[in-house]
């Protein structure tokens, strides 16, 4: 049944639609190569980056902005 | 700048690959943290991120109909004071139809009163959520599905509504333009926005892979190209104080920007150049 | 206390009674002196609220809905074409379940522009979603508003209601009215504490999403459920009424009834014209009768079916018109009910209605000529 007014009482309850599925290209991020400068965390339009530069796969989409933004190309993206 | 880690908008949302919309949300959430109402208008935003039964935002958000998300905003601010929750920052998202065209009466309103909120206009410069019909902040020679180009048409014939100088003539305290490009500049926009009393203005400028037509890995770099190329210009107005918040170090042609998106492919270079003498004439007057 | 008042100002006084906490206006006659009252009382300290001078009706009913949706009581009021403007986030405050309370004072729909009485606007907002009572006088004003707080906030309910009142009719003319103390009031309508969606950072939710078809019918038939279950919420909550403030109202108002061979049916102010009619009538010897609709939706089929049913025939009047159909209430009864009924359009952007017009109603109704005809009553003849 839909609650009263349709609202939704779960905040962040998108998280249950895990849009990796999206995904053509995976972006693969070399940790060796990283130098921590934050621009594919605040970039990402999913928020799924970590702070420990970890890629949530369940939700990366696969929009490619991370690789194409890292000063020091430590993300490749890899077709699935 | 220190940035919080913490998130308000969670994955999972509708948006297609390489959103600016949410990138803006994402990050203008991060400086204005869990004590926040959000309000959206009716647009690519709201549609995506709360598909019932399911919310991307963490925090309480709301969303009435398209052109009134700055009225809704209003009694939401005056219902928070009326229940002493005067720390509490209302933030209204909305796209550039939402501000510039059917919203901008109630736009006006609520500026005028004096709310203690802040506004903040994601511009992907047209009616994306429709699929892509020319708004009033849709730039000249844009071909769009309203303003297609065609043998008559060179596409959109007049230049972008500026709305962020409409919103200064409302003499409100802070009013300011940004680009996800430059996430520092526009966070710090955002902070003070959140610590000034009264209504402030963010009019935010975010590349739309759909709508302009690019590779969505661009997004970041399309926003960089129309800064760098004085096509959108990051500056603040503060009390009446107008001030230029970033300059690039040179200014790069407009063809750059024009040629790296599908909307504007078909322009003459007559057209480029009316829009390269039209940026340079803007940005000489401001000294970029 | 009893003052001498117009319903404007009994609006106004019932809305300061009820307490609501965010009150978004936007002027327009003949309702201007309800936001007038408004503003005064709140400037005045009297009202402890925040009143927002919103630039059009449309944001009026946009910052209401922000407001309730935040979890406040909230008030506005207009008229006519301000009611029209809204009429887009009608839908959504009944929608999203802001247990919002709106005066209107009944106007006619521009074009041609009038600013006189009719009741074309609140009707022609029948579909929204919202309750809608319509006031005979000045205190059913009053006393309209208070209640449709505590039954729009009720859980089995929620949903907005309107409290409408005959524009110039009532909102110009000043009769006495009993006007409650607070602390009857309070005690009668206690605060406003929602917990189907309000707007706290401790709490967040999200309200105004967007279904797709495996959502949207159970949300609009929740809406349905909800408006039936309001007449049994409307029944005891003037029942209580009653109890405390010693006036008695129900979703309709039999006067003479029983007995009557001819009912005429009505809402509003005319409902005064007609009771004198029914009187002058009545000591002729004339089974005469008046039922008066006071809750136009939820729609009082049963009631009215039950005190109907017995008479010859009624006369259904209507200060509004479907072009092509006739008078709403006059199909809505025929489409809900077995009766045998004559419709009669009548007092479209205020032309008078006089006694004499009722006794020709009821002479018509008597000896229909051709009962499908739609009646217009006073109009001009054709030079």
């Amino acid at each position: 049944m839909t609650s009263i007014g349709a609202t939704v009482k779960e905040p962040g309850s998108s998280i249950n639609n895990k849009t990796g599925s999206w995904r053509t290209f995976k972006p693969i991020l070399d940790k060796e190569k990283c130098i921590k400068c934050e621009n594919c965390i605040l970039f990402c339009p999913e928020g799924c980056i970590n702070k420990d530069y970890d890629i949530d796969y369940d939700y990366c989409k696969g929009c490619g902005i991370c690789a194409e933004e890292c000063p020091v190309k430590a993300i490749k993206m890899e077709r699935e | 700048m220190d940035i919080p880690e913490e998130e308000f908008l969670a994955p999972g949302h509708r948006a297609c690959a390489g959103c600016g919309a949410t990138i803006g949300v994402r990050l203008a959430l991060k400086m204005l943290g869990k004590n926040t109402v959000a309000v959206s208008a009716t647009g690519c935003l709201e549609v995506v991120t709360t598909p019932y039964p399911e919310t991307a935002w963490k925090i309480p958000w709301i969303h009435v109909a398209f052109e009134n998300s700055a009225a809704v905003a209003s009694g939401v601010e005056r219902a928070l004071r009326s229940q002493g929750k005067d720390d509490v920052n209302v933030v209204v998202f909305a796209g550039d139809g939402g501000t510039a065209d059917i919203g901008l009466q109630s736009l006006s309103g609520a500026m005028e009163r004096g709310h203690n909120l802040i506004y903040i206009c994601y511009d992907n410069e047209a009616y994306m959520n429709t699929g892509v019909q020319r708004s009033g902040a849709t730039p000249y020679g844009a071909s769009t599905t309203t303003s297609p180009h065609g043998k008559e048409s060179f596409g959109e014939d007049k230049p972008k509504k500026n709305i962020p100088m409409i919103m200064a003539a409302h003499g409100v305290p802070y009013v300011a333009t940004a680009s996800i490009s430059y996430p520092e500049d526009f966070m710090k926009k955002v902070k003070k926005a959140s610590e000034i009393e009264g209504p402030a203005y963010i009019h935010l400028h975010q590349p739309c892979a759909t709508g302009w037509g690019y590779d969505p890995s661009k997004t970041i770099e399309l926003g960089r190209l129309a800064v760098e190329t004085g096509s959108w210009i990051l500056y603040e107005i503060e009390d009446g104080e107008f001030k230029v918040t970033y300059r690039p170090m040179e200014r790069k042609p407009v063809n750059i920007y024009l040629e790296s998106q599908k909307r504007f492919k078909h322009l003459a270079d007559e057209e480029k150049e009316r829009i390269q003498s039209y940026v340079d004439q803007v940005c000489a007057e401001l000294k970029i | 206390m009893l003052k001498v008042i117009s319903a404007n100002r009994a609006i106004a006084e019932g809305v300061k009674l009820s307490r609501p906490q965010v009150v978004p206006v936007y002027p327009i006659t003949p309702q201007t002196s309800i936001s007038e009252y408004l503003a005064q009382f709140v400037a005045d300290g009297d009202l402890n609220a925040e009143y927002i001078r919103v630039e059009s009706e449309h944001s009026a009913i946009s910052a209401a809905v922000g407001a309730s949706g935040a979890g406040v009581r909230t008030f506005t009021a207009t008229s006519s074409q301000g009611l029209a403007l809204m009429h887009e986030i009608l839908f959504v405050a009944a929608g999203m379940r802001t247990p919002i309370v709106m005066g209107n004072a009944n106007r006619a729909l521009s074009a041609p522009l009038s600013i006189w009485n009719d009741q074309q606007d609140s009707i022609s907002q029948r579909d929204t979603g919202w309750m809608q009572f319509f006031a005979e006088n000045a205190q059913e004003a009053l006393d309209f508003v208070i209640n449709a707080y505590k039954i729009s906030e009720n859980k089995e309910v929620l949903l907005p209601s309107m409290v409408c009142i005959d524009g110039f009719i009532l909102t110009h003319t000043v009769e006495p009215v009993d006007i409650p103390s607070q602390d009857d009031v309070d005690k009668f309508l206690p605060a406003y504490q929602p917990t189907h969606a309000y707007l706290d950072p401790e709490e967040p939710m999200s309200l105004g999403t967007f279904t797709d078809p495996d959502y949207y019918m159970e949300a609009r038939y929740a809406m349905e459920v909800a408006m039936q279950k309001s007449k049994k919420v409307i029944k005891d909550t003037y029942q209580e009424f009653e109890e405390v403030f010693g006036r008695q109202y129900g979703m309709i108002e039999n006067y003479q009834c029983d007995d009557a061979e001819i009912i005429l049916v009505a809402m509003g102010s005319i409902c005064g014209t007609i009771k004198a009619v029914v009187d002058i009538l009545r000591k002729k010897g004339e089974k005469v009768g008046l039922l008066k609709v006071i809750a136009y939706r939820p729609f009082p089929q049963e009631e009215i079916y039950d005190v109907v049913k017995n008479a010859q025939r009624i006369a259904v009047l209507d200060k509004n018109i479907s072009f092509g159909i006739g008078g709403v209430l006059f199909n809505e009864i025929k489409a809900k009910m077995e009766v045998d009924a004559s419709g009669f359009i009548l007092g479209l952007g205020g032309r008078d209605v006089s006694p004499d017009d009722i006794v020709n109603i009821v002479k018509q109704t008597r000896n229909p000529t051709d009962t499908d005809k739609i009646n217009w009553i006073g109009l001009k003849e054709e030079e």
